[in-house]
């Protein structure tokens, strides 16, 4: 009997051929119920007849080559960008450098890319981004060693862009910093002064300070004295970036427990090193995925120094759209800059989401 | 003896290592500080404006505006006061704010639902409309829609009209309306009555609930009496049908209400862009409320319908209207990239003033102030809700 029962034992019963494979799949994702089911096929429905037109207009009908004629082909015209790229994407930096943004840009990416792992966060790493922060921005400006100096008026496109994010982050974090730290001051003062700032600053568009940087801030400058238009611009960014950054710390520092601060006096640290030894540390790295979501918006909030007539990579694609032979390929040019801007933010929230996860240490 | 030795030790404490007159010293420095900064790009101001003999003051809002505006909810021509160009500017502002925030609801919260379905491919769907619309800015998606309408629809002549009294063209969406009638004041004021005969009747249905126990069908009545009030007046006005068609005269339609190619592009892109957002925050909320609450509900007999609008939404939508509210403000405050594309904002009007003026700085303020004007009035609300809605603890 015993020995019948274990024979038994080993037969195995499949389960059936509508619960497995490809087709139980379907059948519980996408048919689960008769509502679900009309859902899957309104959708798949409108996908067939939206997409597969879009793919045709994008990929068969297409022309890619640079300057051929594709007025009438009824298909996408991509041989804007393949003829345009240079304008496009680096404004009226002079052709013939073009390798001094190019190597700049790969420098950055690879320091992003190794700054992805946080193993490797360490004092080396920070001299390394100071270092190659000042290598971009010789090989950018030149005038030195040799490198043809190139004027700051003519960066444009994709420099821009990054130039106006990488800089008004580096800048507003610190100065975000501090507005935290005075918000949270016991100084009426200060405080007053810091939740004045924030509120104000956050209450208003960006464009708002745009406005200001391109029309009231030379008003306020001594005769004789003038800033170039691209860093003033760069300045009301900072400024517009530190009061976000300041509320993102804000959080982090509420967060802290009391029993820090009253640790940290204890041992007779002053406000200074409790500060730096002690509370930033920690608050810090709890507001790292919201600081990220802060670079996002950032760079997607340099778009807008195109309303006051700077060269970035909107106004660059704007250009060549006025041009008479590329008029009318709007859709294809915003579409490839549109992909620009996606790739980035897509890399920097899927990180940040990444490391949601990994600095989240409750067990759940 | 216990106080002497007390304040003998107070005194000792030199004046540089007390925290108190310290941290007075200090706000008197950040204070000063603050007052010469001021003081220096003031008196800088004043001699540049004094330099390029440009005025000052609020004087200009009396002169004559000189140029034309495109849309405008109020009777406006160029021979108007600066005053009155800039209400029109703020009037746009809130149009496109308030239509904006309503159909940014709906698509975020149906997004939200759709990104949380058992379906896999709706769930998918969603999931691909908020990445690719979130991490595109703005302001590009606006140029987008606004180079699709002029360039991709076709001009007034070749107009869709996918029925008559509808058509879709590169000088935007005009249709039919009803032709005025004395009618429509009447059904408007009998709306407005029908709200409050509303209000005061949920008033009494709670009280009669909670003394008697009976439930009052609140909902169906309301419906009732909402749209009954207003066809009553309808009725009664004699059955106004006639309709005010756009027809093709020339290059252009006459009649009919027109939506131009900039407050749809507008529109649309702010719309696109914000519902993203919110779908997140329609999810989180949802997400929020513990799955127990669902079940413990069910356990004690409720609907499938009344465990949603007793149980679940009051949870959920603590959680929701916060964030919420932040992203209504960010759709108002995007509003004003609407200078991008050439629809008379508050911001796009007042930089023509700017530009006429030559008024920087007043322009500017007045940018400013509309906007805190919108944001703190947003935080007060948020500050009242919050606290209305905060967990009574017992």
């Amino acid at each position: 009997m015993e020995l019948d029962a274990e024979n038994n034992s080993t037969v195995v019963i499949k389960p059936p051929i509508s619960s497995i494979g490809i087709i139980g799949w379907m059948k519980e994702n996408l048919f689960s119920s008769p509502f679900n089911a009309i859902l899957t096929i309104i959708i798949v429905s409108v996908l067939w007849f939206s997409v597969i037109p879009f793919l045709k207009w994008a990929l068969i009908d297409s022309s890619w080559l640079p300057d051929s004629n594709c007025r009438g082909t009824g298909g996408a015209c991509w041989s804007i960008i393949t003829s345009n790229y240079k304008i496009i994407l680096f404004g009226f930096y002079p052709q013939h450098i073009l390798w001094r943004p190019i190597t700049a840009i790969c420098i950055l990416v690879s320091l992003l890319f190794v700054s992805r792992n946080r193993n490797y966060w360490n004092a080396l790493l920070g001299y390394a981004w100071l270092f190659s922060l000042v290598i971009m921005g010789l090989l950018l400006k030149g005038g030195l060693v040799g490198l043809e100096s190139v004027e700051i008026e003519k960066w444009g496109g994709i420099i821009l862009t990054l130039l106006l994010s990488v800089f008004g982050l580096t800048a507003a974090y610190p100065m975000g910093i501090i507005l935290a730290l005075g918000r949270q001051s016991k100084m009426p003062v200060i405080k007053t002064f810091c939740i004045f700032y924030i509120e104000l600053i956050r209450g208003v568009p960006l464009i708002s300070l745009l406005f200001m940087s391109s029309v009231v801030f030379p008003l306020f400058l001594p005769e004789g004295v003038s800033i170039n238009g691209i860093l003033r611009a760069q300045i009301a960014i900072i400024l517009f970036t530190a009061a976000y950054i300041a509320e993102v710390v804000r959080g982090g520092l509420q967060g802290m427990n009391k029993g820090q601060f009253e640790a940290a006096d204890s041992i007779g640290l002053n406000y200074i090193q409790t500060m730096r030894l002690i509370i930033l540390p920690q608050a810090l790295k709890i507001v790292i995925p919201p600081s990220v979501s802060v670079l996002i918006s950032a760079f997607k909030d340099t778009s807008l120094v195109v309303i006051i007539g700077l060269y970035d990579l909107l106004k660059t694609t704007q250009t060549t759209l006025s041009e008479p032979k590329w008029m009318g390929f709007s859709s294809e040019a915003y579409i490839f800059i549109a992909l620009i801007y996606f790739v980035c933010c897509f890399f920097m929230s899927t990180y940040s989401r990444k490391l949601e996860k990994e600095l989240n240490t409750d067990l759940k | 003896m216990n106080t002497a030795t007390n304040n003998k030790h107070t005194q000792t404490i030199s004046f540089w290592y007390d925290p108190d007159k310290r941290s007075i010293l200090y706000q008197i420095g950040a204070a000063c500080l603050f007052a010469f900064v001021a003081w220096y790009l003031v008196s800088n101001t004043m001699i540049n404006l004094e330099r390029q003999s440009i005025a000052t003051g609020f004087g200009f809002l009396n002169n004559e505006a000189a140029f034309e505006i495109g849309e405008s909810l109020i009777k406006y021509s160029a021979a108007d006061r600066y005053a009155k160009a800039l209400l029109v500017g703020f009037l746009n502002t809130l149009l496109v704010s308030f239509i904006g925030v309503i159909l940014t609801v709906i698509l975020g919260t149906f997004l939200g639902i759709a990104r949380l379905s058992k379906n896999w491919l709706i769930n998918r769907c969603a999931a691909g409309y908020i990445e690719l619309f979130q991490d595109i800015p703005v302001l590009l998606q606006l140029f987008f829609w606004y180079a699709f309408f002029y360039e991709m629809l076709p001009s007034p002549k070749a107009a869709i009209s996918p029925f008559n009294g509808l058509f879709l063209s590169n000088r935007g969406l005009i249709f039919g309306i009803p032709q005025y009638d004395p009618a429509f004041r009447y059904m408007a004021i009998a709306l407005l009555i029908a709200a409050i005969v509303i209000f005061f009747l949920k008033k009494w249905a709670k009280k009669r609930q909670d003394l008697t126990g009976n439930a009052f069908p609140v909902l169906m009545t309301s419906i009732v009496v909402f749209i009954g009030f207003p066809f009553v007046c309808w009725v009664i006005g004699g059955m106004p049908t006639q309709m005010n068609v756009p027809v093709l005269k020339g290059f252009n339609f006459k009649g009919g209400l027109t939506i131009s190619p900039e407050f749809s592009a507008l529109l649309l892109g702010l719309v696109l862009y914000t519902a993203a957002f919110v779908a997140e925050v329609v999810r989180a909320g949802i997400q929020s409320v513990n799955k127990g609450q669902t079940e413990a509900a069910m356990a004690i007999g409720l609907k499938p319908g009344q465990v949603l609008n007793l149980i679940i939404l009051p949870q959920a939508l603590r959680v929701i209207i916060p964030p919420l509210t932040s992203q209504m403000l960010n759709l108002t405050k995007n509003s004003s990239l609407a200078v991008a594309i050439g629809y008379p904002d508050f911001v796009s009007v007042a930089g023509t003033a700017i530009n006429q003026t030559g008024q920087a700085i007043e322009g500017v303020l007045l940018i400013m102030i509309v906007y805190l004007v919108f944001s703190l009035s947003t935080s007060a609300f948020m500050n009242w809700y919050n606290e209305k809605m905060a967990i009574i603890e017992r």
